[in-house]
């Protein structure tokens, strides 16, 4: 069942053309990959479902209502940068809660602080966590308002590369017990192919969909099966990269 | 050791003081003792307490006046583009002539007195309020403003819960200068002709018999306040909810 529908968008910042013409549909509960190169403007393209930009034309429906802001349903994950640093762990996550009810809010709050594993750290303040922690922290915040879809744009692209692949096995842990919709925006092919049900490869600007990519290894995938190398190497061409250094 | 090195300082520095006075003879200037005795002769005269109260009360009525006015005028303008486009020329223009030059018309829209004193202390700190406020609001991070919008905030909520949160720290640094300001004009506003206060004993001890003791004794009352003023409001930035703001040290 298609969840978000993206028809004939395009998009012009003053004489640049940045995105040209995409169509895609995301079906419910799929991990969608969106991969392109640095500037591409695949973050734009975030933007404007997450609501925060209006395209130039075209239109982005989700469950078939057209999207003219931003909304609670949906929540839109930045680097470790969205967390509020004047709050605390447990203030952070409850500050989309401001609907429920003290109890409701705590017992979520608890929740996904368990989740994400920041157990010990309700009180902490974000400058007393690492870059990790603090990008598990603002994951918990988009989920504990319980959101259908979750936007993430480059969310591991500050972290240390173990502290990345740590994280891509969380979030995997926690797409498959939350059953979200994830739209996922990533420059690193790797993490593209680890991560996704299907990667949309984009452009060179102005940005159209090249390739879409289904990824048809289940979770856990070993990262040097063939069919693993297979699909990334396929993705290294689309990308147009010769696969050497 | 190191907590005691400005103690230190301060008296040697009333040492060099003493034997400056000593040695050149200078006929007017106090020794630091006799300024310690002038304090002491305004404390026996019940002056002492009353004009630091005087002081203190205009400073305090004229900085929240500015408070009160400017904070909400500088996030105005720092949110709308537009109306900071309209008002910022005057604020800039504003901004550098001195509370001073303002005494002829304070006297003249609010007469000889403590209005005036009040508004010339409310001019000094209006503009550097006004203008943190204004700054601040602009530093925010457009990440955090989308954020709150995200999770479904009102224009009203995401200033309460968004904006007021992250300004504060640089908010808070604007009103430890805009005070030091405040206090700082407290002797020119008090020379209209109020008769109380230390910027009043300061021009009266000069005026009735050239009193230079009572003189040095108002300036070292003032500079001691100032830096009791200036610690109290660095206590603000102490708490977890701004600390963020700053370099941790």
């Amino acid at each position: 069942m298609t969840k978000v529908a993206f028809s004939g968008i395009n998009m012009r910042f003053a004489s640049t053309e940045v995105l040209k013409d995409i169509n895609l549909d995301v079906r419910e509960g799929e991990f969608v990959c969106i991969l392109g190169p640095s500037g591409c403007g695949k973050s734009t393209l975030l933007n404007i479902v997450g609501g925060f930009v209006q395209p130039t034309s075209g239109e982005v429906t989700i469950d078939g209502e057209r999207v003219t802001g931003p909304d609670p349903r949906r929540i839109f994950v930045f680097q470790e940068r969205g967390v509020f640093p004047w709050l605390n762990v447990e203030e952070n996550i409850g500050f989309g809660l401001f609907r429920l009810t003290d109890e409701e809010k705590r017992r979520r709050i608890a929740h996904y602080i368990q989740l994400v594993g920041l157990p010990g750290f309700e009180k902490a303040y974000p400058r007393e966590l690492s870059g990790g922690m603090k990008q598990r922290l603002e994951v918990a915040r988009a989920l504990a308002v319980n959101p259908d879809v979750l936007y993430l744009d480059e969310p591991f692209g500050a972290l240390d590369s173990i502290t990345r692949l740590q994280m891509r096995r969380e979030l995997l842990r926690i797409w498959q017990t939350e059953k979200k919709t994830i739209l996922f925006v990533t420059h690193d092919i790797d993490e593209s192919v680890q991560l996704a049900d299907r990667v949309v490869v984009m452009s060179q600007r102005p940005a159209t969909i090249r390739a879409i990519v289904d990824v048809d290894i289940p979770h856990p995938r070993d990262l040097s099966a063939p069919r693993y190398i297979k699909i990334r190497d396929r993705l290294f061409g689309e990308i147009g990269l010769a696969h050497q250094v | 050791m190191r907590p005691l090195i400005p103690f230190a300082g301060i008296a040697l520095f009333v040492v060099a003081w003493h034997v400056v006075v000593i040695t050149t003879g200078a006929p007017l200037v106090p020794t630091p003792g006799q300024a310690a005795l002038a304090i002491g002769e305004l404390a026996q005269k019940g002056l002492l307490f009353k004009y630091v109260v005087a002081s203190l009360f205009r400073v305090t009525w004229g900085y929240l006046l500015a408070l009160v006015v400017a904070v909400p005028m500088g996030v105005m303008l720092g949110m709308s583009p537009l109306a900071q486009s309209a008002l910022n020329p005057y604020l800039q223009i504003l901004r550098p002539i001195s509370p001073l030059a303002w005494i002829p018309i304070a006297i003249l829209w609010f007469g000889v007195g403590d209005l005036s004193a009040v508004f010339l202390i409310f001019l000094s700190s209006f503009f550097p309020l006004a203008l943190a406020a204004m700054q601040a609001v602009q530093s925010v991070e457009p990440v955090h403003l989308a954020s709150g919008r995200n999770f479904g905030l009102s224009r009203l909520q995401l200033l309460r819960h968004v904006v007021f949160p992250a300004v504060l720290p640089q908010l808070i640094v604007g009103m430890r200068i805009a005070l030091g300001i405040a206090w700082l004009v407290v002797v020119a506003a008090e020379m209209i002709a109020v008769n109380s206060g230390l910027g009043f004993l300061i021009v009266d001890a000069r005026n009735a018999g050239n009193r230079y003791d009572l003189v040095v004794a108002g300036m070292v009352l003032i500079g001691a306040i100032g830096v009791v003023l200036d610690l109290m409001m660095r206590r603000l930035e102490r708490f977890d909810f701004v600390r963020w703001g700053y370099a941790e040290p």
